[in-house]
């Protein structure tokens, strides 16, 4: 008979638990499940309230469990969703809005007119922390006559319906929500989209479960988990090792990489996410305009582009990009740096007597985001610009601007999924708004009369009006528009969307 | 020895109440500002008041301050701003994930250190004793994060044998009565399910343990050497006692004091590394809650982290100091 000793004995229980430990390997893609490594995490399910709703990144996620009013496909465009119909009176005095008949909630509690009200109205009063109320505050006095809304306009935003598939643009469920309370509503979230929460854990994952009541197309995959892996070493490795079915943010360098290995494939669209430079016009430096085109002429974007993001961007010459309803492919800001010495050259600077200023810039906030400040100042080295950089977090670049005390020149992203003007250019440019860098009357007497335009056809010929005032003007310089990297298996297909955000729908098997 | 507990605990509320105070004042005067994250471009002047006062930062630092004080006094931490959830809540439910990662870390650390340390002293004249001080001097010089990707290129890329990320498969459906995943998972039989928490904890535990391995083996192995060569051992060489006895049962007990001492201390930093480790491994523990706080300008919340983590800091040096006072007799006996 085989004996054991203590220690035989220990050492086969640590031997055969080190072996379990090890044994289990990376988990493969189940038929029916996909797993997507996510970038961020999900800090709330209350997509109106507080900075998970502003951020572009996480809508993602509330797109897939709450259904919005109004539908966006990936090319930008919009359909219906949660509302059929729209459309305001001939005046743009009054709104209606059709509700979608037989949709439930998550907890097959039927979709009402009222939960549309309740949650515009909700979202519109400053009271309860949304960040966007002068949207949903811009309609009141609502009537409801059977699945039809009507509301009076208390002031005309042409962008309305389009924030009806924006930021903060969800439907909540009324009664459940005033039932549970705020923080019941975080404990147990449920909407109208296509997929249900499951499980959650926050810094971990978010399991999700196909809604098969949901009115739209049904997701393809009955189980949907978001691993939150924000570190970018950490998601490669996760889509290497086969643990994730989808990531995506990864450097440009590594998506090549990545795509090119069998079993992987990859997309890199362009997103609606821009990379520009803030002008303050607080230093007199920056009010020479002659100093401000220089410093603009000066940068090869193609360069930045083609080299520095591997042909993963498009160059820019204002603020809206391919794909914006005002990008106006005519106006052009050609590299020129012999025009930039000579306009230098007017206001009495040279490479001998350099103007000096301060660039501010994130580091790895974006792609290359330093590097490209990097290589845009190396480029006005060359012509008579001596930039010092500063490297600051994205926290104190919102406090900075909202107090209008950004460098002279300050690097940022700019994102608008909506695509229209009045997001990009509008909020970017027009003096009252707490975002914008470059205040001036002559841009906000070009824009002021935009914002309430009723003609749609003369309010998107004024904002491309703008873009070419503000290009020769050099008052913000543009610089690219993102292509978003995504690498999934190859027995997947993944349909790139343009807002960025990853939705679960758009993912299906090849 | 009630008198010293009662002295320390004193001084731990002092230090905490101070802690809170420059924690506060730091968070208030620092760059970033809670609301300029999540202002709307188009929010108007009354917008941001609005806001400002809806999360309670509208009033005066000293009034804020105040407010803040009260309602920890009466248990309230407050509602984090990104979460929107109780703080002391999402400590009660994250804290538990971080201290077993921090345990099963300090576990390691001891084992793998003891032994190294034990094994170095018992090969303290072989051509091999070099080679392990530098293996240890190389341990040494590598920080908690470096393992971290070490590991996950290791074992998650090159042999994909061990979760990379997250406390437990996503997949797997475990309902759980407490937060200690690994403990009650342990203590209910569930093996399938301790395997996988374990499985999961794996890789940040060894990030978070090889270094302090390391110290422990250094410093347990001079202790050793020093106490190998007192009168008492060498007594016990004369009367035959082989190396290895010699080492565990006369030098051990004696070297051990000053490697606890360390131990302690270096634990508080190892609690301190698990921010970093967590991250890298999407591990839901306090830590990896930190950074969002602090990326988010969450004010609420990165006070009650601070608070905890500062209290974990004081009750870790306390209880060492009374396992160092009741390990050694002299100091027990004043």
């Amino acid at each position: 008979m085989l004996k054991v000793n203590r220690r035989q004995a220990l050492a086969l229980g640590g031997a055969s638990f080190l072996s379990s430990l090890l044994a289990g390997g990376a988990s493969a893609q189940a038929a029916d499940k996909l797993t997507i490594a996510f970038n961020v995490n999900l800090p709330s399910f209350d997509p109106t309230v507080g900075p998970s709703a502003v951020n572009p990144t996480i809508q993602a996620i509330y797109r897939a469990i709450y259904d919005q009013p109004v539908g966006q496909k990936p090319d930008l465009s919009f359909e219906p969703g949660l509302l059929t119909k729209w459309g305001w009176n001939d005046d743009k005095t009054k709104v209606w809005m059709d509700v979608r008949e037989g949709v439930v909630w998550h907890d097959g509690t039927p979709f009402t007119p009222e939960d549309v009200v309740w949650s515009i109205q909700r979202a519109g009063d400053p009271k309860n922390g949304s960040p966007v109320p002068f949207v949903w505050g811009s309609i009141d006095n609502f009537k409801i006559d059977g699945q039809r809304i009507n509301a009076d306009v208390k002031q005309f935003d042409p962008t309305l319906f389009k924030w009806m598939a924006f930021l903060t643009g969800y439907i909540l469920p009324k009664q459940y929500y005033t039932k549970v309370g705020a923080e019941g509503f975080e404990k147990k979230p449920i909407g109208a989209g296509p997929y249900m929460v499951d499980e959650y854990q926050g810094n971990a994952f978010l399991r999700l479960k196909r809604n098969d009541k949901y009115w739209g197309p049904k997701g393809a995959f009955e189980t949907v988990i978001f691993k939150f892996v924000p570190d970018g070493t950490s998601r490669v490795a996760e889509i290497e090792s086969g643990s994730s079915d989808v990531t995506l943010e990864m450097p440009y360098e590594e998506y090549d990489r990545l795509k090119a290995k069998p079993g992987l494939a990859g997309v890199c669209e362009p997103i609606s996410d821009i990379g520009m430079i803030f002008i303050t016009n607080v230093e007199k430096e920056m009010l020479d305009e002659n100093v401000r085109l220089a410093a603009i002429y000066a940068i090869d974007k193609e360069a930045i582009a083609k080299r520095l993001l591997r042909g993963y961007a498009t160059p820019i010459a204002t603020l809206e990009a391919p794909g914006y309803e005002a990008f106006d492919p005519s106006i052009k800001v050609p590299h020129d740096p012999e025009k930039a010495k000579k306009l230098l050259a007017a206001s009495g600077y040279s490479t001998d007597k350099p103007v000096k200023f301060k660039i501010q810039t994130t580091r790895g906030f974006k792609p290359k985001d330093y590097e490209m400040i990097q290589a845009i100042v190396g480029m006005w080295r060359k012509i008579g610009i001596e930039a010092d950089i500063e490297v600051y977090e994205i926290a104190k670049h919102y406090e900075l601007r909202a107090a209008h005390k950004l460098a002279p020149m300050a690097f940022y992203n700019w994102g608008n999924a909506i695509g229209d003007p009045a997001t990009s250019t509008g909020f970017a440019m027009f003096s009252p708004s707490p975002h914008s860098a470059w205040k001036s009357k002559d841009l906000d007497d070009m824009i002021g009369p935009l914002w309430g335009e009723k003609d749609e056809k003369k309010r998107i010929a004024g904002w491309k009006a703008v873009d070419k005032y503000i290009a020769e003007k050099g008052y913000v310089i543009p610089l690219v528009q993102y292509s978003q990297p995504i690498v999934f298996k190859s027995s997947l297909k993944v349909t790139p969307n343009a807002t960025g955000a990853l939705q679960p729908t758009l993912v299906s098997k090849a | 020895m009630s008198s010293r507990i009662a002295y320390r605990l004193a001084m731990a509320a002092i230090t905490l109440a101070g802690v809170a105070v420059i924690v506060f004042i730091l968070l208030r005067v620092v760059p970033g500002d809670p609301i300029a994250m999540m202002i709307s471009p188009g929010a108007s002047p009354a917008d941001i008041a609005a806001l400002r006062a809806h999360y309670g930062l509208d009033a005066s630092i000293p009034v804020q301050f105040a407010v803040w004080a009260r309602d920890l006094l009466r248990g309230d931490f407050g509602v984090s701003i990104s979460l929107h959830r109780n703080v002391l809540e999402l400590l009660a439910e994250r804290l538990p994930a971080t201290l077993e990662l921090a345990v099963a870390a300090l576990i390691v650390a001891v084992c793998l250190g003891g032994a190294v340390a034990v094994i170095a002293t018992l090969l303290d004249d072989s051509p091999v004793a070099p080679v392990i001080d530098a293996i240890n001097g190389l341990f040494l010089a590598v920080p908690d994060f470096i393992w971290a990707f070490a590991l996950v290129l290791l074992f998650g890329v090159f042999a994909p044998i061990l979760p990379l990320s997250g406390r437990i498969d996503p997949a797997l459906d475990a309902r759980f009565a407490t937060p200690f995943y690994l403990t009650e998972s342990l203590v209910t039989l569930h093996l399938s399910t301790f395997l996988d928490v374990a499985r999961h904890m794996a890789m940040p535990t060894l990030a978070l343990g090889l270094p302090l391995a390391a110290i422990i083996t250094r410093v347990l192995k001079e202790s050793l050497r020093e106490a190998m060569v007192q009168d008492y051992v060498l007594l016990a060489r004369l009367k035959g006692m082989s190396k290895l006895r010699l080492v565990l049962q006369e030098a051990l007990r004696n070297a051990v004091a000053p490697t606890l001492a360390l131990t302690g201390v270096q634990f508080t930093f190892l609690i301190g590394g698990t921010v970093i480790v967590e991250r890298i491994f999407g591990y839901p523990g306090v830590g990896n809650m930190a950074i969002d706080a602090v990326i988010n300008r969450d004010l609420p919340l990165i006070q009650g982290l601070t608070l905890v983590f500062g209290a974990l800091f004081i009750l870790v040096n306390m209880l060492v100091d009374l396992l160092v006072v009741a390990a050694n007799p002299r100091l027990r006996h004043g």
